[in-house]
């Protein structure tokens, strides 16, 4: 299976820097994480669950520590379990507290990352891949399970995502639909807690965000249906994607931040189209 | 007070003859915010609430709809005095909080609510047929492309009575934008209200804030102010000494508004 992908690499993109393996892996890697952030981003600024999602970021880094800490042979699966458990905790207190939203999760945000930072300091130190990612490095097999994922959050997607984009426009509207606003919400935030915790050791910590949000807000400057947005985010993200992974072989700089740099051009480029067009 | 069959034909009210509500109370923690509210509605009824700001009347709408935990007892029977099940409920809220730049169109917003297939994917049209169908019955079919935010306030009023309406529900709450909508506007939608409940026998709960209006259109009118101070017809309820209370003389009494 892999092989034919090489093939095809080889036969399309013929260049240099295709030339790697590990060049090869990340293309494909890139391929599939970006999409993802541009579907589930457009929710999240949709939803003004940016800080939210930063903080998921920080529960699937501390699950990845107490993964680690308990010895199992993948700490992956223990950390998605911590960040699905993490998410439903924020969406329960931030649906049932009258206290301000952002200083609960900024509350919860800094106790997770600090128990997280202080597990993996007593061990064997924090590993620089968890905080800017390492996109480079990652294996078929790894690539394999992503796309298990990949699947999985597609099809989601496709079920629940009437609902979601409904409870944002009007939770009220919503219920008198039918719809359970905290049920959705909860499955919702379970989706984006498994999907960063999975790709946290390849994007990273400080990365893993601007992926989610950046791409939505650019497209959220030019779309005018849920359509368009979606298509917008999503481009938005393969492009700065699969460009950032370029310009980093090229520049020797860090993948992910170069992902995020192109990312954050595009959202000041169609900053610009909406204020030229915006009469 | 009650209507008892007769003036409706049974089984014509779409399933639900009657909304009955009992003693019913809210509490925000400890504050009170409902006690002691008691209300009938009858099928083809239109019931307007009116009270001062802060009075409980969206609270009681949100209580009915289920997104307010409440004391006391909501029931709503059908048309051969059996409980129904939850009946279809049609909303129109007091307004949408989403900021103008949010990438939505109407079609979106129904399609949405309407159906299960994938927005974010297609744009089926069938479902487009469909929504400008709904649309027509308010007369806002040109609006299917607009996007939510570029919406005028009547604008945006209408399109959510057309999305109320569609299904056609059981029991429709309309809460009445405080501003935003200009006095054509609202004639507009009290008019098109009118002629919904008509067609279709809609029981209709209605929040509103214009006296004249509600006297031209309503059966019933609910004064709330934290419990029910009056309620009867309009003209009763426009003459009683808690209405006086409330809205003084330059209320409605005069006509001169």
């Amino acid at each position: 299976m892999m092989d034919a992908w090489y093939r095809l690499v080889d036969l399309v993109l013929p260049f240099e820097w295709t030339s790697h393996i590990f060049m090869k892996n990340a293309l494909l890697a890139v391929l599939l994480f970006s999409p993802l952030f541009g579907l589930l981003g457009t929710m999240i600024v949709s939803n003004r669950m940016a800080f939210f999602s930063d903080a998921l970021g920080h529960g699937a880094f501390t699950g990845i520590a107490i993964g680690g800490l308990m010895g199992l042979m993948d700490p992956v699966w223990t950390a998605a379990l911590f960040s699905i458990a993490f998410s439903v905790v924020i969406t329960l207190i931030k649906h049932y507290s009258k206290a301000s939203t952002d200083t609960v999760i900024g509350v919860f945000s800094s106790t997770t990352i600090a128990t997280g930072l202080v597990i993996m300091s007593r061990g064997k130190g924090i590993p620089n891949s968890l905080l800017v990612g390492d996109i480079l490095s990652i294996t078929p097999g790894e690539i394999a399970f992503f796309l298990g994922i990949f699947a999985v959050v597609i099809v989601l997607w496709i079920l629940i995502l009437n609902r979601v984009f409904l409870i944002s426009i009007n939770r009220s509207l919503a219920l008198s639909r039918g719809i359970n606003p905290l049920w959705t919400e909860m499955l919702f935030t379970a989706i984006i807690a498994v999907v960063v915790t999975v790709s946290l050791q390849w994007v990273g910590i400080l990365i893993i965000n601007s992926m989610l949000v950046l791409p939505a807000a650019a497209a959220r400057n030019i779309a005018g249906s849920v359509r368009s947005y979606h298509a917008f985010s999503v481009a938005s993200a393969l492009v700065s994607g699969t460009g950032g992974l370029v310009l980093s072989y090229f520049w020797n700089t860090a993948t992910g931040a170069t992902m995020v740099l192109l990312a954050a051009l595009i959202y000041f480029a169609t900053l610009a189209v909406k204020i030229r067009f915006r009469k | 007070m009650e209507l008892t069959g007769g003036k409706h034909i049974r089984g014509t009210c779409s399933g639900m003859c009657c909304l009955k509500i009992e003693n019913l109370g809210v509490k925000f923690g400890k504050k009170v915010i409902l006690s002691d509210v008691n209300l009938h509605v009858h099928c083809g009824e239109l019931t307007a609430v009116i009270g001062p700001n802060g009075a409980g009347k969206s609270t009681l709408l949100k209580a009915i709809l289920g997104e307010v935990k409440h004391t006391g007892s909501l029931q709503f029977v059908n048309a051969f005095s059996e409980m129904a099940q939850r009946p279809l409920i049609g909303y129109v809220p007091q307004h949408l909080e989403f900021d103008a730049g949010a990438p939505a169109s109407v079609f979106d917003l129904f399609m949405s609510c309407t159906s299960r297939l994938p927005v974010w994917l297609m744009k089926p049209s069938g479902i487009r047929k469909n929504v400008l169908n709904a649309l027509e019955r308010v007369e806002a079919a040109h609006l299917i492309d607009r996007s939510l935010g570029s919406l005028s306030g009547g604008e945006l009023q209408r399109v959510l009575l057309a999305l109320a309406l569609e299904p056609l529900p059981n029991l429709l709450l309309l809460d009445e934008p405080v501003s935003g909508v200009d006095r054509k506007g609202l004639e507009l939608f009290y008019d098109l209200v009118s002629e919904m409940r008509k067609r279709h026998d809609l029981s209709i709960i209605l929040v509103s804030h214009d006296l004249e209006l509600i006297a031209q259109h309503a059966d019933r009118v609910l004064l709330l102010n934290g419990t029910v101070l009056s309620s009867g017809t309009p003209g009763e309820v426009y003459a009683s000494s808690a209405f006086f209370e409330i809205f003084g003389d330059n209320g409605f009494r005069g006509g001169s508004k």
